[in-house]
Formats: structure tokens, sequence, C-alpha cells
């Protein structure tokens, strides 16, 4: 401790900062951060057209050419999995802020409101939280075909009473104490309450469920388009290139799906532990989907 | 047993009926509001003649308000009739009848397996030394990320091209035959609930590990194979249950992935067929199903957990 504390000043702010936080935890986020920058800079970085079909060179191995070699149609793998890394983040990212906004809405509302609010938002969520994401997106895929949309929506919507259940019992608890009346005492009007003191208190919270909520979404999101209900080929997606790749396996080259796949879980692992070391750290408890 | 059981019974009966009726409505609103002209999909032909429409039409009850329509296919499941598939061209309760065992038998496999290894390793993890404790941790914050059909991708490289121990494909015949079939779907689908059910027992062990009645047990010179059953073991067990039920109750809408990744002809790859190719009829009746199963299994958990436990049942009774 004491070494710590005297070594502490000298370091850059960067590394003061994240003193004293587990290795594990700085490669996981590092990984995370990594992620977001290939998809960022796919065109830059992608050796390669991500749909340019070389049928002379199918299923190649590992080459100072091809990175991660090539798919059965002769495509790189690599400029693949880097050009799906946007459209495989985009979509949780989607779902997150669509599902986030309006399960924090309601859980204020309900928490701020109480009485027959309250009452009526926690039935409404109780009885949609029966329904499991996967089931209403093979639904509204049923309805409105296969493709982006409809999935990213259905988890949407089929992610809200997961994510304001938890809020709502969090919020109920910081709209008893004793500052929130504080305020209300002194004629703060309650949005500008629930908005400026409430929702900065939630953060956290809100931080973790977010966290969590996009490694789910990602699973979903990757586990429709391996079912060919999402996107469809030939774009570069990961639960599509996993789908693509499985024939593959039996002929020998169990590359592209075992890379793509690969990718989602080093996301989702990454993202579960970073949010557990948020949830650690803040002292969130209950945050689970 | 406390004079509050009734009414705990009541409100739990009722909140399922609730629950089942308002999946139901959304299920069917749902579907009934799909673009495109029922009639024209079942007289199928690109210019279907107005008489043959119209006796659609009056055969499905197409013209009547859509609240009609719901109780009309309401009462339909209540009694049987689940309908008719617009694709395959038969009853959908002849569609689900040929697939439902092998589904069953899925859950069924991959339900022990959470029980038997979750469990088991969660307790593992909890009793034994640091490097056991270690390694399953390991596995588990892996294996908790990975989804059913990531395992299942992995699983069929190994079995494909290494090991051959195993059918990666098909659902077979008899229940030998079955049951090897199954082996790598029920893993593939149970593993990640595996390691979170592991997880959470280990947590719930160390809890009661260094719990006061543990302690003073430990201190009366209590043998420690005693503690562990008597003292840590009885007490971590509602943690436990909620979560294995809780993953038994997921199971069923995970069987999609891992019959649709083994080629197992069962309903959850029927589901996913359907809704490619846009079979309503057998849409809607699936997933009913799917969230009843789901919804069905949570009640009975919370039913286990308050007969272990009366106190749940009365906090919920008096909340």
């Amino acid at each position: 401790m004491s070494a710590e504390l005297a070594l502490s000043p000298r370091r850059p702010l960067l590394l003061r900062r994240f003193a004293g936080v587990s290795p594990v935890i700085v490669v996981a986020g590092t990984v995370l951060a990594l992620i977001v920058l290939a998809a960022l800079l796919a065109p830059l970085i992608a050796p390669y057209d991500p749909n340019a079909v070389d049928l002379m060179s199918p299923y190649e191995g590992s080459s100072p050419a091809h990175w991660l070699g090539t798919d059965a149609s002769g495509r790189d793998i690599l400029s693949r999995l880097l050009y799906g890394a946007r459209i495989s983040l985009a979509g949780p990212a989607l779902v997150i802020a669509c599902s986030m906004t309006a399960g924090v809405l309601l859980a204020l509302v309900a928490a701020w409101c109480g009485g027959k609010v309250d009452a009526v938002i926690s039935r409404l969520i109780e009885v949609l939280f029966a329904f499991p994401g996967l089931i209403l997106a093979v639904v509204a895929v049923a309805v409105f075909g296969a493709g982006f949309w409809a999935p990213v929506v259905a988890l949407s919507i089929a992610y809200v009473p997961m994510v304001a259940r938890i809020l709502r019992s969090v919020a109920l608890r910081e709209r008893n104490l004793p500052y929130v009346a504080a305020l209300q005492i002194q004629g703060v009007p309650a949005p500008r309450i629930a908005v400026r003191h409430l929702l900065p208190n939630l953060m956290p919270m809100i931080t973790v469920q977010a966290g969590i909520g996009f490694a789910y979404a990602m699973l979903d999101l990757a586990a429709i388009s391996y079912l060919g209900l999402g996107l469809q080929p030939p774009t570069a997606d990961w639960g599509v290139m996993v789908a693509e790749g499985q024939s593959s396996i039996i002929e020998g080259y169990p590359q592209e799906s075992l890379y793509a796949a690969g990718a989602v879980l080093v996301t989702v692992v990454c993202l579960n532990l970073v949010s557990g070391w948020v949830a650690e750290r803040y002292d969130v408890r209950g945050a689970e989907l | 047993m406390p004079a509050r059981w009734p009414l705990f019974v009541l409100r739990k009966v009722g909140a399922l009926v609730v629950t089942l009726l308002v999946s139901s409505l959304t299920i069917f609103l749902a579907l009934h509001l799909a673009p495109g002209d029922p009639a024209t999909a079942i007289a199928g032909g690109t210019k279907p003649n107005p008489e043959n429409l119209a006796r659609i039409r009056a055969e499905y009850n197409l013209d009547d308000p859509w609240w009609s329509q719901y109780l009309h296919w309401l009462h339909g499941i209540v009694t049987g009739d689940l309908g008719t598939s617009m694709v395959y061209k038969t009853d959908v309760s002849t569609l689900l009848t040929a697939r439902v065992g092998s589904t069953a038998l899925l859950v069924l496999y991959a339900g022990a397996l959470i029980l038997v290894f979750g469990i088991g390793l969660g307790v593992l993890a909890g009793l034994r030394g640091r490097v056991t404790r270690t390694v399953i941790n390991v596995v588990t914050t892996v294996a908790m990320g990975a989804p059913t059909f990531v395992v299942a991708i992995a699983l069929i490289a190994i079995f494909a091209t290494t090991l051959d121990w195993l059918p990666i494909y098909g659902t077979g015949e008899g229940l030998t035959d079955r049951l090897a079939h199954l082996t790598l779907p029920a893993i593939a689908l149970s593993l990640s609930y595996v390691a979170y059910v592991a997880t959470v027992t280990r947590a719930a062990v160390d809890e009661e590990k260094v719990s006061e009645h543990v302690e003073t047990a430990v201190s009366r010179g209590t043998p420690q194979r005693l503690i562990t059953r008597r003292h840590v073991m009885r007490n971590a067990v509602a943690p436990i249950l909620t979560v294995s039920g809780l993953s038994i109750a997921g199971l069923f809408a995970g069987t999609a992935v891992a019959e649709q990744a083994f080629g197992v002809n069962g309903i959850g790859s029927l589901l996913v067929d359907a809704s490619a190719k846009g079979d309503l009829a057998v849409v809607q009746v699936i997933s009913l199903f799917m969230v009843a199963a789901f919804v069905v299994v949570n009640a009975v958990i919370d039913a286990v957990n308050a007969l272990l436990d009366p106190r749940t049942a009365l906090e919920g009774a008096a909340a």
C-alpha cells in the first residue's frame, strides 16, 4: 500500500487512475478498445475488400497474404472479420441505446410517481419479462421478414423490462433518500431533480446494465444471424460468417466459423469482465439481465 | 402452515394466467398485424379467384373483428385445434407431435447436465483448495460468455474432424441412438447455464461457509462432512435452486439454436424454419408454447422455493 502511494504521484494520470486494477481487466478493456477501433478503421486497415471473391484460392490457410486465410469463395477472412465488427457492434449498440432509454424513463417515472403509476408499470414489466428476446425476435422476423431491423427492434423491446425492473428498484431507493426531499422543499421541479440528481446517482447501475445488456444483445443478434433470420449473406457479419463457415467445417476447413465465433466470444467475455469490474468498483448489486 | 398460504397460491396462479393471456394476445396481435392477406397466402398462386378467396375467408373467419379471431384461436389452442400450416399444408398439431419428443428429450438432457455439473462444479469450487477454485473460475468465466451457437461450432469442429465418438447431425432412431444424437446439442445448449449455476452455487457456498452458525459448528468440533451437508448446503440450496430453475426455463427458447446447429428435427428448428418462411400459424403456436413453458417452469420454482422456505411466500403475500 505504502509503496503504491509513494509511486503514484509520479505516474501519468491515466496509469494512476487504473493503479490497483487487476491486469485481467486492463487486458479486457484494451481488447474491447481495439475491437471498436478495428470496426471504425475497417476501410483503412482491412487488406482486402470483404466481398471480393477469388474462386481460384478457396480455403487458404494463414499466410502473409491472408493472415487468417480465405473462405469457401476465396474471400479474405480477416477483412470480413474487420468489416463484420462494424455491423456486429452497431446492432447491439442500437438495441442497448433504445432499450436503456425506454427502461430508464419507465424506471424513473415509476419510482417518482409511485402509487398506481408504479403498479401499472411494474405489472407491465412483469408480464413482458416472460418473453425471451430470441422468441420475440423470431416472431418479428416471421412478420416483417429477415434482415437487420426486425431483430433489432424486437430485442430493443424485449430488453426494456429487464432494464426497467432492476433500475426501478434502485431509483425507488434513491428517491426516498433525504436529499430528494430537501430538493423538493426548495421547490426544484420534479423533472429537474430526476435528471440532474437521480440520474447521475443511477449512472453506475446504468453503465453496468448497458455493458451486460450489450453482451446479451450481441449474442442474441449473432444467434439470429446464425439461424439465417437476421442479416443475410454475403453481408460481412460475425453471426453470418459462423453460419456460412459451418458447411466448410465438415470438409476440414473450420477457420471461418471458428474465427468469427471467437470474435463474438472474446468481445462478450471482455464486456462481462469489464462490466463486473465496474459493478464491483461502484458497489452495484443485483445487476443482471 | 401459515394462514397466508391460500392467498399466496391464489396470487401466483392469477399472475400466471394473466401472463399467459397477455403473452398469447401479444403473439396473436403481432402476427395478426402482419402485412399481406392471409387468405391469398392460403389460396396460393398469384391470382386466386374471388370465390375461392371468399370461401377461405369464411372458413378461417378472416372477416371477423380481431378480438373474435383471437378468442377463436385461443379456444382452438385450449381444445387442441392448433390451426393449419400454410407452408406444410397440414395441421400444426401433426407437425408438433412428430417433433415434440426430440425437443422434450433435449431439454431434459440439458437440464440434467445443468443440475449435475453446475451444482457439482460450484460445490467443488466452494469447498476445495485454491487450485481447483481458480481453474473452475477461469473455465466458468469463459463458458458463461459462450453462447449455444459458438459451443456448437466448436463441438462440430472437434467431432467432425478429429473425434468421431458422437454424431454431429440428425435426430436418430430409438432411445440410445437419439440420446447419442442429442448429446452434443445438449452440451451446446447447457454449457453457459452450467457455468452460471456453478458461479452462483460457489457464491452461495462461500457465503454460508463464513456465516456465524457454521463458525459455531466448527468451534464445537462438528465433523467437516456434517458441517458441509447440514449447515452449508442446506442454507445454500435456495439461490442454487432458483438459478437452476431459471436456467432450465431458459432452455426452451435456446432449443431453436441447438436443434438448428445439429440438424435435430424438433420444435425449435421447426420454429426457425416457419419464421423464415413466414408460416404464421406455426410461429404463433410454437412461440406461445415456449413462452408458456418458461412461465410455468418459473412458477414451479417459486412454489418449490416457498415450500422450502415459507418466508418467501409470506413476503410475497404481504407485499
